[in-house]
């Protein structure tokens, strides 16, 4: 494998998974951010789902989105069967219940004797939230890495969507597989090493500005 | 009610469930005042003043602040002209400027200079860049104390602001909220203490079993009071 090949591929892990995470941030903390602090009915239905899409089968989650995106599927006509596209839109399946799950019981854990003190000094209902947002951040860069280990090292779905085609859908985690099967355990080994280097790289970067922000 | 009244309840009830823990009549507290509510543990002293703040609505009756009924959801000019020092106050995970500055933050008034004169009042000017969680008892009470006061409220409530703490600690706080109340601060504190009540009211009442049994002057409750309660919780006779 050239050196082009394996910077392509490289570009797309990160294209895709890092597209996929930016999705699922936008959405579950938010989401976990209500689901923390609110009361409403149905609230407990809504935590047990998202418990449960947190271990959810990346194989699993591959087939249907699969079989949404296929031909005969109710979205077959946006194309986006064996395409980046649809990779990215089963990774954020997979990484949304753990951005929002993690978000919601690091906002849960926030004391609400604070909350009643803070809301003693006459913040708005905006105000509140955000400082209780801030409180619970250490949590909520957490729920950020566990989203993202979830998805940048998954192979299950983004091989199912994306196919694994050359210079198209091929990532790290299932050039890996293809280099493994083709018994080309070595150069297996070292994309395995640049999917690690990638992984400390993103948690290095989220600790510094965490630590950052924490001064 | 009077001009000069910033507090007036009337007939105010507060129920857990079946149980009534406050049940005052009609009492009325005025501008300027240092009035102090005695009582036992388990009395009502911090839920009344927890309604006073409406952070938690009264099952019955009304209070009044400077003439405006209060109602839920409360109005936030009256939420910020009230300050409260919790007994337990609980603070940011940041530091002590920070803590300080973050009433000034919620009113869009961000003031420096301002933060750092009130930590120096309540001499914990040299722990300005600190963590809260590198503070002692003493100190984050003090913090508390000036959180509350850097927004310059018209009333300030104080949930036992000096329990568990040492003399030194009791008698700072003392000094600052007498110097507060001498510059025209209204305040109303709850304690079970009753010679930190005598040193620093100019007003009293004695709490019950959420019933206030008799509200007069610091001179008039302290020397000369009338119910044999009051007298018997005074002098450390009564059984609890």
């Amino acid at each position: 494998m050239v050196n082009n090949e394996l910077l392509e591929i490289i570009f797309l892990t990160l294209r895709v998974s890092g597209s996929a995470l930016a999705i699922a941030c936008v959405l579950g903390i938010p989401f976990g951010l209500i689901l923390g602090s609110e009361e409403f009915r149905g609230k407990k239905i809504i935590q047990l789902l998202i418990s449960t899409g947190m271990g959810l089968p990346p194989v699993v989650v591959g087939l249907v989105v699969y079989l949404l995106l296929s031909n005969q599927g109710p979205l077959g006509t946006i194309n986006w069967l064996f395409s980046p596209s649809g990779m990215i839109l089963s990774q954020s399946i997979l990484a949304f219940p753990l951005a929002a799950g993690f978000t919601s019981s690091a906002i849960a854990a926030v004391s609400p004797k604070l909350i009643i003190q803070i809301r003693s000094m006459g913040t708005t209902s905006w105000q509140e939230k955000i400082t209780i947002f801030s409180q619970a951040r250490n949590g909520i860069i957490a729920a950020v890495l566990a989203a993202f280990g979830r998805i940048i090292s998954e192979v299950g779905a983004v091989m199912l969507v994306g196919g694994n085609i050359e210079g198209h859908t091929r990532v790290l985690s299932t050039a890996i597989v293809l280099e493994t099967r083709q018994g080309k355990f070595a150069f297996a080994l070292s994309l395995g090493f640049v999917l690690l280097g990638i992984a400390l790289l993103a948690n290095s970067l989220t600790y510094y500005f965490g630590g950052q922000w924490e001064k | 009610m009077t001009p000069n009244n910033i507090f007036k309840i009337e007939n105010l009830e507060k129920k857990y469930g079946e149980r009534k823990v406050v049940d005052i009549k009609n009492i009325y507290v005025n501008n300027g005042d240092f009035f102090v509510i005695v009582g036992p543990s388990g009395a009502g002293k911090s839920t009344f003043l927890r309604l006073l703040k409406y952070l938690e609505e009264p099952t019955n009756g009304d209070i009044y602040f400077e003439g405006k009924k209060l109602s839920n959801p409360l109005d936030v000019n009256i939420q910020r002209s009230i300050s409260m020092v919790f007994q337990r106050p609980e603070f940011l995970k940041r530091s002590v400027f920070e803590n300080v500055e973050f009433p000034l933050w919620i009113r869009g008034k961000k003031d420096n200079e301002k933060v750092e004169k009130v930590l120096g009042q309540v001499d914990i000017g040299n722990l300005i860049r600190e963590k809260t969680s590198s503070l002692s008892g003493g100190e984050l009470q003090r913090l508390a104390l000036a959180r509350a006061m850097v927004v310059d409220p018209k009333v300030l409530l104080l949930d036992e602001p000096t329990a568990n703490l040492d003399p030194y600690n009791v008698e700072l706080i003392e000094k600052i909220v007498l110097n507060l109340n001498k510059a025209g601060k209204t305040i109303v504190m709850v304690t079970h203490n009753v010679f930190q009540a005598k040193r620093l009211a100019s007003s009293a009442g004695l709490l019950l079993n959420g019933k206030l049994v008799e509200v007069g002057s610091a001179d008039t409750f302290f020397n000369t009071p009338k119910d044999a309660r009051v007298k018997d919780f005074l002098e450390g006779r009564m059984v609890y």
